[in-house]
């Protein structure tokens, strides 16, 4: 038994090796540049350990702007998303003819490049001094007047960031569900037929329930992911988004370690930790109520 | 409630896109069902009883042909506004309701001047548990019960709701050889005590035979026969039948009709009056067999299994078109070989003379 724990030991060395070399130790570093104040890039020197960085970071105008955006970014896009995603997931589920490239089409946007994506959203929805873009044409059919959407105020933008962070969340989450949905027996729906069940109450009490692991999956990782959104923002924004107030938690992170004002891995750091308790935090919520929910 | 299956014809197009031909699951078929009665619909796998078994329970739709319950056509009713129960094979039990919710559901679905009280569902629910003796499982989900208890949430989610036709699907093939046994027991109490009239679906003959009040064979989506499970076998219209009913199976040979005496070889076994001269298959039930030492019928004996209540006797005959002919005999009975051969006569109701070429019986005078 000895030599098996050793050989045990041996074999998951290459593993441990690697996830402490490049996922502990950046990790417990994360943790130790954030208390570590005054910390100076040109000669890796600081004063002293404290809570200032956190102090500094949730003070500072620009983070809060962050939190702030993300919040609204999260809030609106995970729960649309999933939802209309369901919806075009039970439209695929019940077409029979076409299905194949209905659903190659709906996972398109998967496959293309998020700065690509962007720039055609820059398209559509930015005010030029040519053109006003393609969304304000519409607008302007049905009588209202133009809106800059890209440089204009401040719910504009945040509504093209909701649609777009939509648009380019929804193909996995329809491959998901598609796939889930599918999964679900066709005997279920027989013997609900058999005994008279309305088409609501056949999706509101066996559909629904048999694909909510699912669904609470693609919450979780939903609110995950969207907590992390930086590059949907650049490609709509450019990279000077505190400039645009658009800013995000990891734009801040990015923008203290790298960006024009950066320099700063103490602040980033304590940002990023920031982040992370955040995330944490929704996580076990969502997981307390997926266990109530999910129910086998 | 009386079902009546008129011309019921079901086909659908070739899986294999090459052949337009379609494939034919239910040809013609017609035949009625009485009030109060258990069916056993049997037939090999494929032979169309399971679309038989949709169609009446409005699941699928036939090509052409009228069903109705009663004196109703229900042809182009649907399958919800049927009111049938049905039975499937996996159960088909929602996983994430308790037992309870199972039965209720098919009550909550009731709308308007249907709807009941909760007490009176919950006192009905109650009731169908009792009747298939799970009422201590009542708050355990699915997954936590056994095959056998699966089986009776669902017959009891079936009858919760009273319905007027009964179908079951292959019932009882997901469970062991004893509690097949004892659910199929407890299949015909239930039937017996509700008196709905019940439809199941089987391809184990002894299942259909031992609880069914009629069976109908089928065979490639033609009906073979319909009847009392002993009229069946005892006379089966043709081959087919006669093989599919009984273990062990039915001893098949070559033999011909001359002179009013069926030969098999060179050995006339048995007198077959006001048949005409020509090639047969004869059937010999297992049990036709009687030890005799003057018996017409004589076979190479090759074992003799005891197995207690009675015994086999397992012998060859050139004329046999399989490999062993199995008889059975009384344990009391002594087994006496003359130089390796084994002498029987036959009881002429348990042989059943088929045309060579259609393989439907010929009928016989009475002896």
């Amino acid at each position: 038994m000895k030599t098996n724990g050793f050989k045990g030991w041996l074999y998951l060395l290459p593993a441990i090796l690697f996830l402490g070399i490049f996922m502990i130790y950046p990790l417990v570093d994360v943790i130790v540049y954030s208390f570590e104040e005054g910390y100076n890039f040109a000669s890796q020197s600081f004063f002293g350990y404290g809570l200032y960085n956190f102090s500094y970071v949730l003070h500072d105008p620009f983070f809060l702007q962050a939190v702030k955006n993300t919040f609204i970014i999260v809030m609106i896009t995970v729960p649309v998303s999933t939802g209309i995603s369901l919806l075009i997931s039970l439209g695929l589920n019940s077409i029979k003819p076409l299905k194949e490239l209905f659903q190659t089409i709906f996972f398109l946007p998967y496959v293309t490049n998020t700065l690509a994506v962007g720039l055609v959203f820059m398209i559509l929805f930015k005010k030029t001094a040519y053109s006003d873009g393609l969304m304000n044409l519409l607008i302007n059919a049905f009588g209202g007047s133009s809106v800059d959407f890209i440089d204009g105020p401040y719910w504009a933008k945040i509504t093209v960031m909701c649609i777009y962070t939509v648009w380019i969340v929804m193909p996995f989450k329809i491959l998901i569900l598609t796939s889930a949905l599918a999964g679900v027996k066709q005997d279920y729906y027989n013997a609900a037929k058999v005994d008279g069940t309305s088409r609501f109450r056949t999706f509101y009490k066996i559909t629904l329930p048999m694909i909510s692991p699912m669904i609470f999956y693609l919450v979780i990782t939903g609110f995950i992911g969207a907590f992390k959104a930086y590059s949907d923002e650049v490609a709509i924004f450019g990279t000077n988004l505190n400039a645009a107030g658009m800013n995000t938690i990891v734009g801040y992170v990015y923008d203290m370690l790298y960006g024009d004002s950066g320099g700063y891995p103490s602040y980033a750091s304590a940002a990023s930790l920031i982040l992370f308790a955040i995330v944490f935090t929704i996580t076990v919520i969502n997981l307390m109520i997926s266990k109530k929910n999910v129910q086998y | 409630m009386k079902v009546v299956l008129k011309n019921l014809t079901k086909r659908f197009p070739n899986r294999n896109k090459k052949i337009h031909e379609d494939v034919i699951a239910v040809n013609d078929f017609s035949f009625e069902i009485p009030d109060g009665q258990l069916i056993g619909l049997l037939g090999p796998s494929g032979c169309g009883k399971s679309t038989t078994l949709n169609m009446i329970s409005g699941l699928e739709k036939p090509t052409s042909g009228r069903i109705f319950f009663g004196d109703d056509d229900v042809t182009e009713v649907p399958a919800e506004n049927r009111g049938v129960g049905l039975v499937f094979q996996n159960y088909a039990l929602y996983p994430h309701l308790t037992v309870r919710n199972n039965i209720l559901f098919p009550l909550q679905n009731l709308k308007g001047e249907n709807r009941l009280s909760k007490e009176v569902m919950n006192q009905k629910a109650e009731e169908a548990a009792k009747m298939v003796q799970i009422s201590e499982y009542m708050d355990r989900k699915p997954s936590e019960l056994s095959g056998g208890q699966q089986q009776r949430v669902a017959i009891a989610r079936a009858l919760v709701k009273m319905p007027r036709i009964l179908l079951l699907d292959e019932p009882l093939s997901n469970l062991d050889a004893r509690l097949r046994l004892q659910t199929r027991e407890e299949l015909r109490r239930i039937q017996r005590e509700t008196g709905i009239t019940t439809v199941f679906v089987t391809h184990d003959q002894e299942e259909a035979m031992s609880i069914s009040d009629m069976i109908v064979v089928m065979k490639d989506g033609i009906l073979q026969q319909i009847g009392k499970p002993q009229e069946v076998y005892d006379h089966p219209v043709n081959l087919f039948v006669a093989k599919f009913l009984g273990t062990p199976a039915i001893n098949v040979f070559a033999g011909s009709v001359r002179d009013g005496k069926l030969y098999m070889g060179d050995d006339a076994v048995m007198d077959v009056p006001g048949v005409a001269d020509r090639d047969v298959h004869v059937g010999i039930r297992p049990e036709a067999f009687i030890p005799d030492e003057n018996g017409p019928f004589k076979a190479r004996l090759s074992r003799i299994e005891v197995m207690g209540r009675d015994t086999s006797v397992l012998s060859e005959h050139p004329a046999f078109e399989g490999r062993t002919i199995r008889s059975i005999i009384d344990s009391d009975d002594e087994v006496k070989t003359k130089d390796g051969y084994v002498l029987f006569s036959l009881k002429p109701n348990k042989v059943h003379i088929f045309d060579k070429e259609t393989e439907l019986v010929i009928e016989r005078e009475a002896q």
